[in-house]
């Protein structure tokens, strides 16, 4: 076997001094070998951000430090290296991308600048030179129009562009090994597709090395080779791709397959992990997976387990993977997978809880000497829906697309421009101070930010409270303090938990609170804003579990906006497409998800990395971004992106096409195909 | 027979004392309140800071209850006549320095005066010589027994303040062994190895320091002029003490007066928009458009032109110049509001976009219930390091305000006129230094305390800050 | 971005309308002429004649803002309003309570005041920086610990203290400069070494450790850590990054104060007796001059304004995302 590129052992690192000290990566084993993709996969908080800023030695300081461990760059200890000597590995064999496009570039230098830093710093290249290998790299990694290109700034690109700038930036010292830390997290599914399909590329042509660090099981299956599994700074598995998604060994990656929601597992529970991942400041006496793993049994919670090779290359973590021992007791009939069927909904098609027509959110554009309205941003540009008692609509749409202004618009948090919102055969739209007040405990909202959404100056019992208070319901005080306690209770949390603060709680937990929070005064409908998209895959489970539960017990509508697919086909009953403030399709959740239509669903859904597909896929890619919503294209808005392009097309803004009963979309290419009622 | 005068800023000291002692209160059920002020304590340099901010708070505190003392009655006299000199506790406690007024300049611990006078002898002659001093060093025969009796007197301090220190320790530790459930002696232990969450040591430490120079200044301060004395003679250590309530009034009144303004309109600002922010934008852009100094200036300038045209307003003359203290303060206040009402208004931008509020303006929360509940808890750590901030740079502004001749009324004793005063005296020969250096160091101990402190209240409160380190 | 630099200039105007407004109300709002006249002439045995004889020399002895006595346009031009405030937007400042051409003591004394702090200004800036970037660069080593502990020891002693141990210390002990003075012209350096020096020291404390905090803010950015990955030199990366993006919070204290230099500064002008504007306003405060501080009100606020102005336009230097918008 050759010498692999770059060889990891032991590798521990400490932030902080005496009590308080965190080992966010503890005694980590692993190599990359030339060309091949290496997945670090792991929940956020399990230290694989800090694994790979401890490679390049970029730890925080004073604060962090590489307590031991070797790390060998083709053969050389880097460890050993000077400072001086590490700064020509950093950006040189090694280069690194980050999560954050938005923050990670120096907001006042010039692109181009900046990768031809990179230029100097490593291959001594200055001026003209330097230039025209800038325009060189910023075409490489897909930049139009590299050579105008070069003097603009950070905050004249889109995020997918700015990330592209990035990529340039690392390739400009022709590294070995490409450091991806969650490159495309903060992107869009349909620009996170081109920014993987480009890293790819990239490392086809040049033979690098990737290091991808994700929490996302799609993307791996996606781009890895070679896959490894991190929980609570420790490798808990290791494997080849094909090995991993075929027959995963430990019981955290299991349980990490089952906790993904998908239309397939629609009419049961999701598996949940229990508990959240414990704290790293703390001497560890068993397997640090112990408290939340169904097939534990006393040895894991008092013996830490060693490493086990089960195969080439593959390893885990696990005294069940031990050949010495044998599960105590009889563990396999223990082992329980949550299948109890979800509580059924009654689904109530009748009658119309909620009715929005043509809603319209404008925002002006102010400009020029008097700050006079020049334009509006067009976030909401039209939009109709309607939802009935005890039913989930998804509206589903990329960052911009104006999913989460119709929201808010639905709850009168802002000013719509025209439209009108029925809710319960009442306009809300005409209600006013005091009669809106009244109606604003039937609808409710819950916000994708858990830190955020909780003031942190009150107790959680008077932030469940404050709604009962307002609406004046509840009873007196110490009625409402019980209803506090049930609903607290309701969410799945202990009643002790109305005297703690915000502060205390997990993402997860925290979104309960929200929840009970929402319900505290008996809504009808509640808008629920991307509510796990800030949460990790194993705790999204469990809050889609409470909505689902919920929905069933207390017969709530939900709208449920989103932009990941997968919680959308587990949840939602019907499902709208939106682009550029406009609904573009929508129908039953199985029209839109098993069969879009319209190409830009279509494009969305095929962008979305998923788990189980054999690596080689479809694939409808989009280029370019979004456009702005000031200044949506002429006629269709989806056209400039679109394959299926006609002349009318450029024209005109398709209307309504009834494809089924439950089916509608906007496209030209199904005009006239309307079904017959 | 005393008559209680209650001054303006007396009314207002012991307001502000009511108000901080109320908002401890608040604060001790409040858990996001408590657990900075926790880090704050912890830091030895806060406990060192806060023991020299609080002899000087007590201080202040005892200098701002004023009484006027009865005359003695007259024959055939009704009613009790009393005296126009408005004295305070304070100067009961110091008791003679108050009253031992010598001719003019004489240096520290002197016991001649510092300047030459023909003096008549016991022969009739005339002779040019340093006269004894009334006062200073009066129980002494000859300048030779001067250092045994400092020495001695020292010492005696020093045993005293020994003997404090020892007392309040034993009394620190018995509470603490209680709270604590060890015994006294365990309890001591942990206090003196520092292993105390508190750093009590440093405060034992520092009320020691503290104990010694007051026993020090009681045991030499009333037989020497320890500071020397000034120009017409009066005692320079009583003065600089007497200045600490000016300056301690300046540094927390002007804040008291500012607060509303800066933390109503800027919250008005921020949650509104709309023209209510361009309205209260457009007062404090204009009022901060006029430079601070010139602008204190101007008013003062006028407020005295009113005061002497409207002499009959004030009983006595410290009535008079407490007005005058109380108005410095509210200029100061008008001037320096602006800074933290700007800050507040654009955090109240960022936090009414929360989605917290948004919650609340779903729940159809109002308006005035989101601003308190909502905003103003989660503005109020930046108020507090505002405060904490402000204090040390006006206790500064009020020796120059005094220098530039807009300051406190002449007749207030303060820093600055202590300052501006002796700033001639430089000129002489030879020098005259002692009034400088005792304003300078009490203003320095005071303001150098007030910095450390603000700065572990800062990086305590601020989350930002504390992400840094 | 041409709009934007109009739109600013276009509201400074209600801001000087505003100053002069509150000025006004000041001056001749809270006392009247008659109180002033008395006061100047002393508060005891004042005759009215007196008191009339005063205001008419110094033109207040008109109404306050409407005249009927007048016909046409003077109704309300001749007014106190008009000639004491109206006239100062044309910056026409007329004449002292003394009786001296305001305007032409102003254009004589601004050039010394400049003298001091122009060269203060500047030092300073290069001093704070440099020195607050070397804490930066040592940050968390004892060279920060106690840079910045003396930093807090300096900003704690008054600013008066500088310059009466300054002057003892290099005039009095060691004779290096005059104590105070001015004299016009290039040998004007003697005089204005020492005040340019205490300026700068005095100011050490706060301001390099308010860049101190600044430049830490900005080390700690996603950005920089970007740059670290691309294997910059630490030196690099606080000059060509750091120092760059610090420039932005850091030209908004600064910009402010560059035209308002010209009024130079009451305390170092007053102890060094430099004739400059400082020195000018504080003689007038003490003589209770009116009409200069009223004019010197309206000129500093000019000038602040001016310089909230330049403020705006430097970010469009430093920062592209508003030269650009």
């Amino acid at each position: 076997m050759t010498q692999p590129l770059l060889q990891v052992k032991d590798l521990s690192v400490r932030i902080g001094n005496g009590d308080s000290a965190i080992r966010p990566v503890d005694g980590l084993s692993f190599h990359i070998r030339h060309g091949e993709t290496f997945a670090l996969l792991g929940e956020s908080g399990c230290g694989k951000s800090m694994t790979a800023l401890a490679l390049l030695r970029l730890l925080p300081r004073p604060a962090g430090e590489i307590v031991s461990g070797s790390v060998l760059l083709n053969g050389k200890e880097l460890l050993a290296f000077t400072e001086n000597g590490m700064r020509s590995v950093r950006g040189g064999s090694i280069a690194m991308i980050f999560q954050e496009p938005m923050t990670s570039l120096n907001p006042v230098m010039s692109i181009g600048a900046q990768i031809a830093e990179s230029l100097q710093q490593h291959k001594g290249l200055s001026g003209k030179t330097a230039r025209h290998r800038v325009v060189e790299l910023l075409d490489d990694v897909g930049i139009p129009d590299a050579e105008q290109r070069y003097g603009e700034f950070p905050h004249q690109l889109s995020g997918g562009m700015k990330q592209r700038v990035m990529i340039a930036i690392a390739l400009a010292g022709d590294p070995d090994l490409l450091i991806a830390d969650e490159p495309t997290t903060a992107l869009d599914v349909t620009i996170q597709e081109q920014v993987l399909e480009l890293i790819k590329k990239l490392q086809r042509q040049r033979g690098m090395a990737v290091m991808l660090i994700t929490h996302d099981l799609g993307v791996v299956a996606e781009m890895a080779d070679r896959v490894a599994v991190m929980y609570a700074g420790q490798l808990v598995e290791q494997a080849p791709r094909d090995a991993f998604f075929g027959n995963s060994k430990h019981p955290y990656s299991d349980k990490l397959f089952a906790a993904l929601p998908d239309s397939s597992k629609r009419e049961e529970r999701l598996t949940v992990i229990p508990g959240t991942v414990p704290p790293l400041n703390q001497v560890f006496y068993g397997c640090r997976f112990a408290d939340r793993c169904e097939r534990a049994w006393e040895h894991c919670q008092s013996h830490i387990p060693g490493w086990f090779e089960t195969g080439v290359e593959q390893g885990v973590r696990c005294h069940l993977a031990d050949p010495t021992l044998s599960p105590g007791g009889n563990r396999e009939t223990v082992v329980q997978h949550d299948t109890r069927v979800k509580t059924p909904v009654e689904k109530s098609v009748q009658r119309a809880l909620l009715d929005v027509e043509e809603l319209k959110v404008y925002f002006p554009i102010h400009k020029g000497l008097f700050k006079r309205v020049v334009g509006q941003v067009r976030a909401v540009d039209g939009v109709s829906l309607s939802i009935s008692s005890g039913q989930t609509l998804a509206l589903v749409g990329e960052s911009g697309c104006g999913k989460t202004t119709v929201g808010k618009g639905i709850l009168q948090l802002l000013k719509l421009t025209a439209g009108s919102v029925r809710f319960e055969e009442h306009e809300l739209t005409e209600l006013k101070g005091e009669g809106l007040r009244r109606r604003r405990s039937d609808f409710q909202i819950i916000f994708q930010d858990p830190f955020s959404s909780m003031n942190p100056r009150m107790s959680v019992g008077d932030i469940v409270e404050e709604g009962m208070i307002a609406q004046g319901i509840g009873g007196k005080a110490q009625q409402r303090k019980q209803r506090v306690h049930e609903l607290l209770q309701q969410v799945g949390l202990r009643t002790e938990h109305a005297r703690r603060y915000p502060h205390e709680f997990s993402g997860g937990q925290r979104q309960r609170i929200c929840i009970a929070r929402a319900l505290a005064v008996n809504p009808k409908l509640i808008v629920c804003d991307e509510p796990t998209s800030a949460l990790d895959v194993s705790v999204q489970a469990q809050i889609l579990n409470l909505l689902q539960d919920l929905q069933g017990e207390l017969g709530l509508s939900f709208l449920f906006i989103s932009h990941d697919l997968s919680v959308v086909s587990y949840l939602a009953d019907r499902v709208a497409v939106m682009y550029l403030g406009r609904i573009v399709e929508e129908g039953d959740v199985g029209d839109v998800l098993d069969n879009p239509q319209h190409p830009y669903s279509q494009a969305l859904l095929s962008a979305a990395p998923r788990v189980n597909t054999d690596g080689e896929r479809r694939s409808i890619r989009l280029e370019g971004d979004l456009p702005s919503p000031s200044s949506p294209p002429q006629g269709c808005h989806f056209h400039p992106r679109c394959r299926h392009v006609k002349p009318e097309c450029r024209q005109s803004y398709p209307s309504l096409t009834r494809l089924t009963e439950t089916h509608q979309l906007r496209c030209h290419l199904f005009e006239g195909l309307e079904a017959k009622p | 027979m005393i008559q209680p005068v209650i001054l303006w800023t007396d009314a207002l000291v012991f307001v502000l004392l009511a108000v901080v002692f109320s908002f401890a209160l608040y604060a001790r059920n409040k858990e996001h309140l408590r657990a900075p002020w926790r880090e704050v304590v912890r830091s030895r340099m806060a406990v060192a800071s806060l023991v020299v901010l609080t002899v000087y708070t007590i201080t202040g505190l005892l200098d701002s209850v004023h009484f006027r003392k009865a005359l003695p009655m007259h024959e055939g006299q009704q009613e009790v006549q009393y005296s126009g000199d408005v004295l305070s506790l304070l100067d009961e406690l110091l008791g003679d320095m108050r009253t031992q007024v010598e001719k003019t300049y004489s240096s520290p611990f002197a016991m001649h005066l510092y300047t030459r006078e023909s003096v008549i002898g016991d022969d009739g002659e005339q002779y040019r010589t340093f006269p004894r001093l009334e006062y200073g060093g009066a129980h002494l025969a000859n300048r030779e027994e001067r250092s045994a009796d400092i020495a001695l007197r020292t010492g005696q301090a020093l045993f005293q303040a020994v003997a404090v220190m020892l007392v309040l320790s034993v009394l620190l530790a018995a509470w603490l062994a209680k709270r604590w459930k060890l015994s006294l002696a365990a309890a001591l232990r942990r206090i003196l190895r520092g292993e105390s969450d508190m750093p009590w040591r440093t405060a034992i430490a520092a009320i020691f320091i503290f104990a010694f120079i007051v026993t020090l200044t009681a045991s030499l301060a009333n037989v020497y002029h320890v500071f020397g004395t000034d120009k017409v003679g009066k005692d320079v250590l009583y003065q600089t003490i007497k200045s600490i309530r000016t300056g301690l009034v300046i540094g927390t009144l002007t804040t008291l007066v500012m607060l509303p303004f800066a933390v109503f309109l800027g919250m008005m600002a921020g949650y509104f928009r709309g023209w209510v922010d361009d309205v209260i934008q457009y007062l404090y852009t204009t009022l901060n458009s006029i430079p601070g100094v010139l602008l204190i200036a101007a008013t003062v300038l006028m407020m005295q032109v009113y005061m002497d045209n409207h002499p009959e307003l004030f009983e006595t003359m410290a009535e008079r110049a407490d007005l005058r203290l109380l108005f410095l303060c509210l200029i100061l206040g008008i001037t320096s509001w602006t800074g933290l009402c700007r800050l507040l208004r654009g955090e109240t931008l960022k936090l009414r976009e929360l989605d917290y509020v948004q919650a609340a303006d779903a729940f159809g929360v109002p308006k005035s219930t989101i601003l308190v509940r909502h905003l103003l808890p989660n503005l109020l750590h930046l108020v507090l390091i505002a405060v904490v901030i402000d204090f040390s740079g006006l206790v500064l502004a009020e020796a120059v305000l005094s220098y530039v001749g807009v300051g406190v009324d002449p007749t207030t004793m303060s820093w600055g006129n202590m300052i501006n005063r002796a700033r001639l005296e430089m000129a002489r020969e030879p020098m005259v230094w002692w009034s400088l250096l005792a304003a300078f160091s009490f203003m320095f101990t005071l303001v150098l305390a007030a910095n450390l402190f603000s700065d572990v209240v800062r990086d305590a409160f601020d989350p930002r800050l504390r992400a840094q380190r | 971005m041409f709009a934007y630099v109009i739109r600013r200039a276009l509201y400074a105007i209600p801001i000087l309308i505003g100053v002069n407004l509150i000025t006004f109300a000041l001056f001749f709002v809270v006392n009247t002429p008659d109180d002033m006249a008395r006061m100047h002439l002393g508060m005891k045995r004042v005759t009215a004649d007196a008191i009339e004889k005063w205001k008419a020399e110094r033109g207040y002895d008109r109404p306050l803002l409407y005249n009927r006595q007048a016909d046409g346009a003077e109704r309300v031009t001749a007014t106190i309003f008009f000639d004491k405030s109206v006239r100062l937007f044309a910056f026409e400042f007329g004449s002292s309570d003394a009786g001296r051409d305001i305007g032409q003591d102003i254009s004589q004394r601004m050039w010394p005041s400049l003298a001091i702090a122009l060269p203060t200004f500047l030092i300073g800036l290069l001093v704070y920086i440099s020195f607050a970037m070397l804490l930066a660069f040592f940050r968390g080593t004892y060279l920060d610990i106690s840079g910045v502990a003396l930093c807090v020891i300096l900003m704690s002693i008054s600013g008066l203290f500088y310059i009466i141990a300054g002057q003892y210390v290099f005039s009095k002990l060691l004779h290096l400069v005059p104590v105070s003075g001015y004299e016009p012209g290039w040998l004007a350096w003697r005089f204005v070494l020492l005040p340019v020096a205490i300026g700068v020291f005095a100011g050490i404390g706060s301001s390099s450790r308010w860049y101190r905090t600044i430049f830490l803010e900005e080390i700690n950015r996603d950005y920089v850590r970007t740059a670290r990955a691309k294997g910059l030199p630490e030196g690099r990366l606080l000059f060509r990054h750091v120092l760059k993006n610090a420039m932005v919070p850091i030209l908004t204290g600064v910009v402010v104060v560059l035209p308002t230099l010209f009024m130079g500064s009451l305390i170092m002008e007053s102890f060094f007796a430099i004739p400059g504007l400082g020195s000018y306003t504080i003689e007038a405060i003490q003589k209770q001059d009116f009409a200069i501080v009223r004019a010197m009100v309206f000129l500093g606020s000019a000038l602040y304004i001016l310089g909230l102005l330049l403020t705006d336009l430097s970010y469009t230097l430093v920062d592209p995302r508003i030269r650009l918008s």
